[in-house]
């Protein structure tokens, strides 16, 4: 992290492009994540959401466009980027044959976590997540819910400025979804920035503000209530859907 | 019979559409058969020979002209004792050597005979041998040629009466090793491709979940995999074609015995090789571990136990047990017998029969395995 | 007549862990019903689907599908019944319609003969015939999916989670569907993870540790709710939450969206004691003098999802 650099946006994006051949699945976009907030990134499949957050984590070059990330630019330091950001996904959480102390040994170790501070940090994480019992026991044995809630600890192991989630909640009980996103809350309020998509509406509304996606351009950005106000609609449901009836596009 | 054929169409657009994948199986024998054929040779070749004795003597000096004259072996020179052979094999001078005893040609009239050392670098111990083996031959070879001169001017040294072996090579007196491996890539690759093959894309059906909805639908499940056997085995005997042509006319290896044995033994092997495929899918539910137990538990017993590389009447008694149920050894022998040795069929008929029987067995235990539900 | 009847119906796939499936009672699905099952993952839902396609068999318990027992008839039971699984089942490297043609001649029919029943779903695929069936997004995936099962008109249709991880707007268009399909007859039971999918249901099967714990229309569940549901929001959301549980008066707290659902203790009378017109104006005090702003308190219905959460305690 770098020090006395606290800017106000986490990420700043300008008219950042992707195209695959005479496809572009990312259409010039621009827009920033002010620093401690929950910013919702959402859209139809195939509007360019992967692709997007290929870009923002280090893992695709931009076509075309410039933007930093945790304040390192995503055309010239991707390797500075992966370091300093956070990452879960529903397809990959944990490795399910390691135990929980063994994950989160790695991936702290992963992430540069010095030496000495790694057995205090999972003691915390581990008591935080009431979790200590549990500590050896294998994370495929676990329910799933706490799977996601010790795939989402890890992935702030290394107390990133910014965490990117994708999908993390797919598949998860009503409850257990809820107690995830107190985790987020959490997390929040120790001043890192969450970055997040998810297909449920409702998740969509604690978020601080949130993007919709369509055919690779960002059609609306603003706050839950402000969209909702400004397209006459109860919930961001209802704006999704009058956003995503206009693409054309179904990849 | 709509929906069976509905199958196998899709089957051969699944593996149409995968051209890398068919570009390989096509290839892959191809290249084997080239590789095998000019450029991994069993064969010895530009093997320096030394020379070490005490005395001038002409009889040595002949017979060291005729080692040069093989096509084997080149004549590097002479040692003045046996210490000297062992460095000039130490510098790589040399890769064999001959060492006379003292007073050579007069010791060969004298009832205690004389001696003659043949060495060989067996770092490389299959190089060695047949090194030794060539020597040898040609080392007696001459002295029957010498002996039968001094016969005739010494007619009363025939009572001395050395036994001197006449060594001939049958079926391949070149000895050349395409001879060998043709038949041994035949049984790699016909097992590579039906029973890796098979099973593989029976398992990739189970793993995307596609086998679940085939399950729930009127089609019998086993007619299923039947249709996934037609068209792997339309492209063996597209492979088997290949491979015979490259045979024939790149290598040069005449087909001696009957050609109408030599496919129909293959196409048994084929189905064999099919049976053992479904068998696999059958007993797994990943495309990686059907590949790992085909290319592992399958592919190694073919290498190393049918014959391919090394002689099975040279291995460990239980390794020559083993060697029994390696379908791909009684193959490769009556291919051999077919191919190579020509042969009429009644001589490869145990091997037919064995083959037959193995197709049988597999064929009904996997049959019987195959499940029509998930658990 | 009854379409699907299930009657104690147990699997258990390791002796160690709980039966994924454990029915303890019978139910029984008209004709031409649309029955909902919701439940998280691992709730058994995948598996009582197997087994009533078929393809798995229970350890015990009895069920039957248009009337045929499901282990001894299992066959014709195959013939009449259209499954979609919950992973994706379509061949990615064939096209759309290849995709089509195939599932068709697997059940010895071709695609124009029942073309009507799915017309209205394959209208969005057809621009789409050439393309390959993986270069398809999520939501047309499992539209063709959906018209692969049911290209050989069944009577029953099984659908194992079809709207997974696709977007809410080809959600909602699946479920249009469905509903179009049920005018033609057919029995149909989905499952799904998304608590509002279920309200478009006949009936609806909550269910949780390989059991159903309610089944009843969706408005019969909503009405068994039985507790006071407000829904309180405030400039700081996480904060309140936190507060909102330390009322002595609160049985429980949860996020909901832009709200938070507060269920109140049933003997809680905010009103009378504090001379507020309501419980809700009473709350809102107590939040203000915690130094909230922007607070709202209002009584709301509760939704399924407010059921679902709720059920263990009944």
């Amino acid at each position: 992290m770098i020090e006395g650099d606290k800017a106000k946006d986490v990420i700043e994006v300008e008219h950042l492009t992707k195209r695959f051949g005479d496809f572009t699945a990312v259409d010039d976009i621009s827009f920033e994540v002010h620093r401690g907030e929950i910013f919702g990134f959402l859209g139809a499949n195939g509007a360019g959401k992967t692709t997007a957050m290929r870009m923002l984590t280090g893992l695709s070059l931009p076509t075309s466009g410039r933007g930093t990330v945790a304040g390192f630019d995503i055309t010239t330091e991707p390797e500075q980027i992966k370091r300093h950001i956070g990452y879960m996904s529903q397809r990959f959480a944990l490795y399910g044959d390691l135990t929980v102390k063994d994950n989160m040994d790695l991936f702290a170790g992963i992430y540069g976590v010095p030496r000495r501070e790694i057995g205090s940090r999972i003691d915390s994480l581990l008591d935080r997540l009431d979790l200590m019992h549990e500590k050896n026991s294998r994370v495929r044995d676990l329910p799933q819910g706490w799977k996601q809630k010790l795939a989402f600890s890890v992935s702030i192991i290394h107390r990133p400025e910014i965490v990117f989630l994708d999908e993390p909640t797919g598949g998860v009980d009503p409850a257990a979804r809820r107690q995830f996103w107190e985790l987020i809350y959490e997390a929040v309020d120790e001043g890192i920035t969450v970055f997040v998509t998810t297909h449920y509406m409702d998740e969509a509304e604690y978020c601080d503000r949130i993007s919709m996606m369509v055919d690779g351009r960002i059609e609306a950005l603003d706050s839950p209530s402000a969209l909702k106000r400004a397209y006459g609609a109860s919930s961001v449901a209802e704006v999704f859907d009058i956003l995503a009836r206009g693409a054309a596009r179904t990849e | 019979m709509k929906e069976f054929f509905a199958f196998v169409r899709k089957e051969f657009l699944h593996i149409f559409r995968d051209v890398r994948t068919l570009l390989v199986l096509v290839g892959l024998p191809t290249v084997l058969i080239v590789l095998f054929g000019f450029a991994i040779s069993t064969e010895i070749r530009n093997v320096n020979v030394g020379m070490c004795t005490q005395d001038d003597d002409t009889a040595i000096t002949r017979l060291m002209e005729k080692v040069d004259r093989s096509e084997y072996f080149t004549y590097v020179g002479r040692y003045d004792s046996g210490a000297d052979v062992d460095e000039a094999m130490r510098r790589g001078e040399i890769d064999a050597a001959l060492i006379f005893s003292d007073d050579f040609s007069a010791g060969l009239m004298r009832p205690g005979g004389s001696e003659i050392a043949v060495i060989a670098d067996a770092t490389n111990p299959n190089n060695a041998s047949m090194e030794v083996m060539y020597l040898s031959s040609i080392v007696s070879d001459y002295f029957r040629e010498d002996l039968e001169t001094a016969m005739m001017s010494m007619p009363q040294a025939s009572s001395s009466g050395q036994v001197v072996p006449n060594l001939r090579m049958l079926y391949n007196p070149q000895l050349k090793s395409s001879y060998n491996f043709v038949p041994g890539i035949m049984g790699l690759i016909l097992l590579l491709i039906c029973a890796l093959m098979t099973s593989v894309s029976i398992v990739r059906e189970k793993e995307t979940g596609s086998m679940e909805v085939l399950l729930v639908s009127p089609v019998k499940p086993i007619s299923i995999v039947f249709a996934k056997m037609i068209p792997y085995f339309v492209i063996s005997c597209v492979v088997l074609i290949n491979i015979l042509l490259l045979t024939i006319f790149v290598l040069k290896v005449p087909i001696a015995g009957s050609f109408f044995w030599m496919i129909l033994v293959s196409v048994i092997y084929i189905i064999l090789s099919l049976g053992i495929g479904m068998l696999v899918s059958t007993l797994v539910k990943t495309q990686i571990i059907a590949t790992l137990i085909c290319g592992m538990i399958f592919m190694v017993p073919v290498m190393m136990l049918s014959g391919m590389l090394y002689p099975i009447e040279s291995m460990p008694e239980p390794f020559q047990w083993l060697a029994q149920v390696v379908p791909a050894k009684w193959f490769i022998e009556a291919i051999r017998k077919i191919m190579i040795e020509g042969v009429p069929v009644r001589y490869v008929l145990k091997e037919i029969a064995v083959l037959t029987l193995m197709a049988t067995v597999i064929f009904a235990v996997a049959v019987k395995k195959f499940n029509d539900r998930l658990d | 007549m009854d379409s699907i009847v299930i009657d104690s119906l147990r699997k258990s796939f390791h002796e160690d862990l709980p039966p994924a499936v454990d029915m303890r009672s019978v139910i029984t699905i008209p004709k031409g019903e649309l029955f909902g099952i919701i439940g998280p993952d691992g709730a058994g839902k995948t598996t009582l689907f197997r087994m009533l396609a078929t393809l798995i068999r229970p350890d015990s318990g009895t069920a039957s599908v248009e009337g045929l027992d499901i282990v001894r008839d299992y066959r014709k039971i195959r013939t009449m019944i259209g499954y979609m699984p919950g992973k994706f089942s379509l061949y990615s490297d064939l096209s759309v319609r290849e995709n089509l043609e195939f599932f068709a001649s697997v059940f010895g029919k071709d695609i124009e003969a029942n073309y009507s029943l799915i017309e209205n779903i394959y209208c969005r695929l057809r621009p789409f015939e050439k393309r390959k069936a993986g270069r398809l997004s999520g939501g047309m995936k499992q539209k063709l999916a959906l018209c692969c099962s049911l290209i050989h008109s069944p009577s029953v249709l099984f659908l194992d989670e079809p709207t997974t991880g696709v977007d809410p707007s080809s959600r909602r268009e699946l479920w249009e569907n469905l509903g179009e399909l049920r005018t033609s007859g057919m029995t149909i039971v989905v499952s799904t993870a998304y608590m509002d999918e279920a309200g478009r249901c006949d009936r609806v099967a909550m269910m949780k540790s390989g059991r159903f714990l309610a089944v009843d229309s969706p408005a019969d569940i909503i009405s068994g709710f039985g507790a006071r549901l407000l829904a309180v929001r405030s400039d700081e959301m996480f904060r309140l939450l936190h507060d909102l549980r330390s009322l002595p008066f609160v049985r429980k707290c949860y996020t909901f969206g832009d709200m938070h659902h507060v269920i109140l203790n049933d003997d809680a009378d905010l009103s009378a004691q504090a001379g507020y017109g309501s419980d809700a104006a009473a709350i809102a005090s107590i939040l203000e003098n915690r130094g909230h702003s922007g607070v709202v308190v209002k009584d709301v219905e509760a939704s399924l999802e407010d059921c679902y959460m709720n059920l263990e305690e009944k």
